[in-house]
């Protein structure tokens, strides 16, 4: 099949970018989006071309590296990661425009490669359980019902992609950080931390310059492993119960 | 055959290889050893600085148990953030002697399985240690809030893996890899937050510096704006995987390299074992040229698919024409060939067997493929159940090939998916460098000639969380805690040559593109060091490595400058490495004329073509030093000894 591109180049996070167009005539549909994006670079570089930067790592949809916004949409038409769609998803003649994730907090570094170090930085500031290596209790002392621990793993499978950001017209992060708060507020390893780390992590959150949330649900529809939009309710009520009710107020029994 | 005609095996008698495995009964030798350990005081421990790099499992693991320890760290991962190393992406899950079950497991059973599921090319003492931490590793995921899967009681579920007669696997659906990396991630995220770790992202490590002989530190370079850097430290954690993708096309991720594991070989530190490769037999065969990589579905599919060939060769027979094939022209080959144990036949031996169909010409699809049938487990058992089992995989496959599973068998071939080999360690993990460790799949250490499923997470884990810690004090307690600093002339040496190299990339300007060169190698490699080796090919591969090195030196193609993310500059670096490795891994494969593992020699098979190991001859981990530019590695030998199981050759018949 023959497709045409239309993709964005910038050299780097101080320079201008402008889309580029690009024409291909030999892409087979078994073909990975990715692999396609491979061919037009081996085409580029023996055209003397600096070829596209991407990131990509695993290319079977769970390191989370991929990251591009393809017609408008994070990962493109299916609900999957950039490295699982593949040519057949798309028609013979089709103009594909490829953009880098957009939002504030993710700049871009170079062509299609953006900077999400800020998802890092929120989970430093308290996705995790305090426990060191060694002194921990036998795995079996902690019962945890079937039903809760498979709710917290659908938490826990987030990737980290970023395609809520790039899906919310507001650039908001709160799917993202309400997967880990919901993960460890659910699970009773969590507890003891729950209300310091929701306050953590959604004032990172702020901090980074994601925008709010409006509850439309892009996040939740765009999302490669369906993360669910409850999480975000969920991080709601944790953070108000947090702030309401915190330590200080608990141990002095109250205004 | 005459081992003595190989002009290679030469021993250099100066090196003494001293595992340190500590002396004294199997299951007293890492307490008594955790005894005689040096302690580093607790005061002075916020003096050393350590380097670790790469975060996958063992890498974060490190770190993190480091910094909790109260040791400066510093940790580096070429990826954008620690979260995304390849660990991320095993599926099937994590063995532990938990005997949760009550069904007979335990701490020597799970060694035993190891040793003999390594075909007997593996230390008794490192493997005794690593069943004897499996069960601390399970407490402490848990305990960071892994979503393990559990029973309705609320206690943890298991599962049956590999071959192994105990249910002992740990599983977190099909992501147990991604699960237990965001644990370890969670840990380090923790001690970045509190100042003991300090975290390199998008940095590669480029070079090992040594002064004194000793390891120093290192030299990376930022992969956004190209600067070439250097840090000091006082020991070195290689944690930086695997090298399958000098097959070019394997399972692992896109970025995986030797690259840092190869600069400290050539800087000294012996590499063991390079020719075992694990070959899984159940992944997505090549659709085209234009292939990238390969992806692994959960072996866990023979436990209901059977898998054949037509009887007489059929090419370019599709999948969805297969029904067309009475049952009588159909060759089931596994269960023909292994009736006791059929389709359920280790990794290595179902490979193998589905090469030599394939061989034969009686390959489908492309021909290099072969059937994996559900429609007789659809009929026994209805499509809810087989879609309750298998349902994401199934998914998985369509989305990639387009094909229904449901409706028409899978297409399968096996691909390379992990690496045996790796730095030469001893029981404390330090490579011939001191100062120097390599931990997980960057060493060579416990998994012999083959791995078995879900074992490569416990090791990785194990090493991080529960030897390191340990081991690291005891070389950190005999230096002096003065500071590290980079401004030696080794540094600057180092930094010298990294640039030089970076130049020398930019101004070849030449005709082929870094991947190219790479997929070349990478057919040179699967075809004649891949699932069947023999000296002839051997040696011509080696020719062919040698060309095709000396080509990709005048002409392969590297546009875009050193001062800015450059992804074909990223790339050069690593095959630059990768072809050095493939031309060891040949060296390798052809010094062990036995099979053993994933190593198969067709000149070393039982009459009925099964791998025949030469325990005599080859009990030893091949361990070899790196001599300069071109010039010939010289092999040294560890001997195996085995004071408690007894060598025998493995029959699936």
């Amino acid at each position: 099949m023959k497709i045409n591109l239309k993709i964005w180049r910038q050299k780097n996070k101080d320079t201008k970018g402008s889309f580029k167009s690009y024409a291909l005539d030999n892409v087979s549909t078994d073909m990975s989006f990715l692999e396609m994006l491979d061919v037009l670079n081996h085409d580029l570089i023996h055209k003397g071309e600096e070829s596209v930067a991407f990131d990509h790592d695993c290319r079977e949809g769970i390191c989370g590296m991929c990251s591009l916004y393809i017609n408008g949409r994070p990962h493109g038409p299916q609900q999957t990661t950039t490295c699982q769609l593949h040519m057949r998803s798309f028609k013979d003649g089709e103009t594909i425009v490829i953009e880098p994730w957009r939002a504030k907090a993710f700049p871009v570094i170079r062509d299609l490669v953006v900077d999400r170090t800020a998802f890092d930085r929120i989970q430093q500031a308290g996705g995790y359980v305090s426990v060191n290596t060694g002194g921990v209790p036998d795995a079996n002392e902690i019962a945890i019902s079937k039903k809760i621990a498979d709710e917290a793993f659908d938490s826990a499978a987030c990737i980290g992609c970023g395609a809520c950001v790039a899906a919310c017209k507001n650039a908001s992060a709160m799917l993202f950080v309400s997967a880990k708060v919901s993960q460890l507020a659910l699970l009773p390893q969590g507890k003891p931390e729950r209300k310091e780390r929701v306050e953590k992590m959604v004032a990172q959150m702020d901090a980074e310059d994601f925008g709010a949330c409006t509850n439309t649900g892009a996040c939740e529809a765009e999302c490669p492993k369906g993360i669910s939009l409850t999480n975000i309710a969920r991080m709601n009520r944790e953070y108000f119960s947090a702030i309401t009710t915190s330590y200080e107020i608990e141990l002095k029994g109250g205004d | 055959m005459d081992t003595a005609r190989v002009p290679i095996k030469k021993i250099n008698r100066q090196m003494k290889l001293d595992s340190k495995i500590p002396e004294g009964p199997l299951a007293e030798k890492w307490t008594k050893h955790k005894f005689n350990l040096k302690l580093v005081n607790p005061a002075n421990k916020r003096k050393f600085d350590v380097i670790v790099v790469g975060t996958g499992l063992a890498g974060a693991s490190a770190a993190a148990s480091l910094g909790e320890l109260g040791y400066n760290v510093k940790a580096f991962c070429f990826q954008d953030s620690p979260r995304r190393a390849h660990s991320i992406a095993a599926q099937g899950g994590i063995n532990a002697a938990k005997n949760y079950q009550n069904d007979g497991d335990s701490v020597y059973r799970l060694f035993y399985d190891t040793i003999k599921g390594g075909d007997y090319r593996a230390r008794e003492g490192n493997v005794y240690r690593l069943a004897e931490v499996s069960v601390n590793i399970i407490d402490q995921c848990v305990a960071q809030g892994v979503p393990f899967a559990r029973e309705y009681g609320g206690l943890l579920a298991n599962r049956s893996f590999g071959g192994a007669q105990v249910s002992r696997t740990f599983y977190a659906r099909g992501q147990t890899g991604q699960q237990l990396l965001l644990g370890a991630y969670s840990a380090l995220n923790r001690q970045i937050a509190n100042g003991k770790v300090t975290m390199y992202t998008r940095s590669e490590m480029l070079d090992v510096v040594l002064v004194d002989g000793k390891a120093r530190g290192i030299v990376t370079r930022d992969l956004v704006t190209g600067k070439i850097e250097s840090h000091a430290a006082h020991a070195v954690l290689i944690c930086t995987g695997g090298y399958g993708n000098v097959f070019f096309l394997s399972t692992n991720a896109k970025g995986s390299n030797v690259t840092a594991a190869w600069r400290a070989h050539k800087k000294g530190a012996l590499f063991g074992n390079p020719c075992y490769t694990q070959i899984h037999p159940t992944c997505i065969p090549v659709s085209g040229d234009h292939q990238s990589k390969l992806t692994l579905m959960s072996e866990s599919l023979r436990n209901d698919g059977r898998v054949w060939v037509p009887k007489t060769a059929r090419p370019g027979l599709k999948a969805k024409d297969a029904a067309n094939i009475p049952e009588a022209d159909r060759d089931y080959f596994l269960e023909r060939k292994y009736p006791s144990f059929g389709n359920l036949v280790p990794r290595d031996v179902a490979s193998r067997n589905a090469k030599q169909m394939c061989d034969e010409g009686r390959g489908v699809g492309s021909g290099l493929a072969v059937f994996l049938d559900f429609s007789d487990a659809i009929k026994r058992d209805g499509k809810k159940t087989i879609e309750a089992k298998y349902g994401n995989l199934f998914d998985m496959y369509q989305q990639i090939t387009g094909d229904n599973p449901y409706e028409m068998p899978m297409m399968i071939y096996p691909a390379v998916h992990y690496t045996m080999g790796g730095l030469w360690v001893d029981y404390n993990l330090m490579t011939t460098v001191p100062g120097l460790y390599a931990l997980g799949e960057a060493n060579f250490s416990d998994h012999g000639a083959n791995r078995l499923g879900a074992s490569a997470l416990m090791q990785g884990l194990a090493d991080g969380y529960f030897v390191i810690p340990y081991t690291l004090g005891d070389y950190l307690a005999g230096l002096s805690p003065e500071k590290v600093t980079t401004d030696r002339p080794e540094f600057k040496e180092a930094i010298d040559k990294v640039n030089g190299t970076i130049n020398k990339f930019l101004s070849i300007k030449g005709k082929r593109t870094v991947d190219e060169f790479h997929r070349e190698l990478g057919l040179t490699m699967w075809e004649f060091c891949g699932m069947a080796r023999n000296e002839e090919g051997l040696k011509g591969a080696k020719k062919k490595i040698q060309a095709l090195k000396e080509a990709f030196w005048k002409d392969v193609n590297v546009l875009g400058g050193s001062q800015e993310l450059n992804q074909e500059l990223e790339k050069a670096m690593r095959v630059a490495d990768f072809m050095e490795l493939g031309e060891l891994m040949v060296d390798d494969a052809l010094n062990r004329s036995e099979s053993c593992g994933g190593h198969f020699r067709e000149e070393s098979q039982t009459p009925d073509g099964e791998a025949l190991r030469k325990d005599d001859e080859f009990a030893y981990v091949a361990a070899w030093e790196y001599k300069g530019e071109n010039q010939q590695e010289v092999l040294h030998k560890e001997t195996l000894v085995f004071e408690n199981v007894k060598l025998t050759q493995r029959s699936y018949k």
